[in-house]
């Protein structure tokens, strides 16, 4: 079994659908975690608030510096990711393809790197 | 003077057996051991053992269980021999699968396992061909970037990279479940095509074609219409390149293309041509058409036409018209309005070229050439001329083009 970052990438540009459109998606992913939990496929997931609320701290000179904003100024941004286990990377596209389905926005697969 | 052995010098024969047993034999350590390096550098070192030993002791009866076992203990010597640092995968290789790695079966065969590996969707297009000509086809790494015309360097660091991603993505080494084999299969049969079309037509280099790529491209194309018999796409893509590489001996004259209204038929391959067609008539019967099936199908209505005068142009739209409803894509509908031309004339294909998005692709600019050409527009035929050169790298076709557009009256 290997873990894999399932990151979903929103575009800036891209607006949030108002209503029932929410609520569907909500529901969506919902049912999605409901799939990877007894697949027993769910190590971790977590939505994001968008990137205008975020900070960046740097310590890597001598003094830390703490800036608002994202990173980098990007087109697209994380919106959310889950952390799944899947015997390969077939396994996890195809979880990949769901995830994409439910929150309807497209699905970066990363493997995590072996541990140790 | 030493009577000729058949099959040629014995050099050329270690040579085709190599080639064909390559695949086959890097498949199985592939899936033996679990690593592609291993296995790739122990079937180098196994075919450099039999270069050495094969001219004394002949060709064993069995050249790629020879192989294969040669290698697979050059496998084990080697992991032996890097066990203290690396006890982990000596563990796992203990743990592997027991078994001799020779198929078990016609579906089992490994080199199919390779096949969907190598052509793996989550890898970059240019490296799963990469993949193909270098593991399937068993292309040394010169070889592949030749293919490429990229620096022998540059190849193997793409080689290098994807499997790299095979290995820490964790694209598994097995054929596809049967819910993805078609898609996936889709996928396998478009970097072959793209192998042969590769040798029919190279895209730039001073050779106008290579035919090792297209006779490649054929031979891994029978391997899979061996592996997975009843699939008619497979059957259709074999068909379709059979039938294409037939007319290869009258496409050329003095380093020039010549397009298929001008070939000389009676050049063409029959022995080809009868293969090819028999698979469309079983293709037909079979009634579960796809997109190469079609397209082998087409040519088979040029084949079929003793002149170039006869050709069925009706027959060759219908089934134009039948890829378009499953694959609408601008190069169909431009190969569509072509044939139209010929049923309908020229006026009617030229509305249609002329609304397709292909500014960037050369046959689009030739097939306007020509309507353009044909309908008297000559200035504007003399500038699709030009506008196709300039993006034609192929020096056949160029030499070709010019002579089209110096022909146009003034």
């Amino acid at each position: 079994m290997q873990e894999y970052m399932l990151s979903v990438h929103h575009r800036v540009e891209d607006t949030l659908p108002e209503g029932a459109g929410a609520d569907e998606i909500i529901a969506a992913v919902d049912t999605f975690n409901g799939q990877l939990r007894s697949a027993n496929a769910w190590v971790f997931a977590g939505g994001l608030h968008p990137v205008d609320v975020a900070t960046v701290v740097d310590a890597t000179g001598g003094d830390v510096i703490t800036t608002d904003g994202p990173f980098a100024e990007t087109k697209e941004y994380l919106g959310g990711f889950w952390v799944i286990s899947a015997p390969d990377l077939d396994a996890a596209l195809d979880w990949a393809a769901r995830a994409s389905r439910a929150c309807r926005a497209p699905v970066e697969v990363r493997p995590f790197a072996d541990e140790g | 003077m030493p009577s000729e052995t058949p099959g040629g010098p014995p050099g050329d024969r270690f040579e085709r057996i190599f080639r064909t047993e390559y695949a086959r034999v890097v498949a199985a350590l592939i899936r033996r051991f679990g690593d592609f390096d291993i296995a790739e550098d122990a079937v180098g070192e196994a075919i450099v053992t039999a270069i050495r030993r094969w001219p004394a002791d002949g060709i064993p009866p069995n050249p790629g269980g020879w192989l294969t076992t040669t290698a697979t203990r050059r496998a084990i010597d080697r992991i032996r021999r890097e066990s203290t640092r690396e006890q982990r995968q000596v563990q796992a290789m203990t743990m592997m699968d027991p078994e001799p790695a020779e198929p078990v079966g016609v579906v089992d065969d490994d080199r199919l396992r390779l096949i969907f590996t190598c052509c793996h969707p989550a890898l970059a297009p240019e490296a799963r061909v990469a993949l193909t000509l270098r593991l399937l086809c068993g292309l040394t790494v010169a070889e592949v970037a030749r293919a490429f015309l990229v620096p022998e360097r540059t190849m193997a660091q793409r080689l290098t990279r994807a499997k790299r991603k095979i290995r820490t993505a964790g694209i598994p080494y097995r054929v596809p479940q049967s819910h993805d084999l078609r898609q996936r299969l889709a996928a396998v049969l478009a970097v072959v095509y793209l192998v042969f079309n590769e040798g029919y037509l190279a895209s730039a280099g001073s050779a106008p074609t290579r035919e090792d790529l297209s006779a490649e491209a054929i031979r891994l194309c029978r391997v899979l219409a061996g592996l997975l018999p009843g699939e008619p796409e497979v059957e259709g893509l074999l068909a379709l390149m059979l039938l294409t590489e037939a007319r290869r001996p009258a496409r050329f004259e003095a380093g020039r293309l010549v397009t298929l209204d001008e070939q000389d038929r009676k050049r063409w391959d029959k022995d080809l041509i009868d293969e090819g067609l028999e698979i469309v008539r079983n293709c037909l019967r079979r009634g579960r058409p796809g997109r190469y099936q079609i397209l082998a199908a087409i040519n088979a209505v040029h084949a079929d036409a003793p002149d170039a005068e006869l050709t069925d142009w009706a027959q060759i739209l219908t089934l134009y018209d039948q890829l378009m409803s499953i694959a609408p894509t601008p190069v169909v509908a431009l190969n569509r309005a072509v044939a139209l031309a010929e049923v309908d004339g020229p006026h009617v294909a030229l509305a249609i070229v002329d609304r397709l998005d292909l500014s960037t692709y050369h046959p689009w600019h030739v097939a306007r050439a020509a309507l353009l050409e044909r309908i008297g527009r000559t200035a504007e035929a003399r500038d699709a001329y030009d506008a196709a050169i300039a993006v034609t790298d192929n020096v056949a076709e160029r030499s070709f083009l010019v002579t089209r557009r110096d022909a146009l009256p003034t």
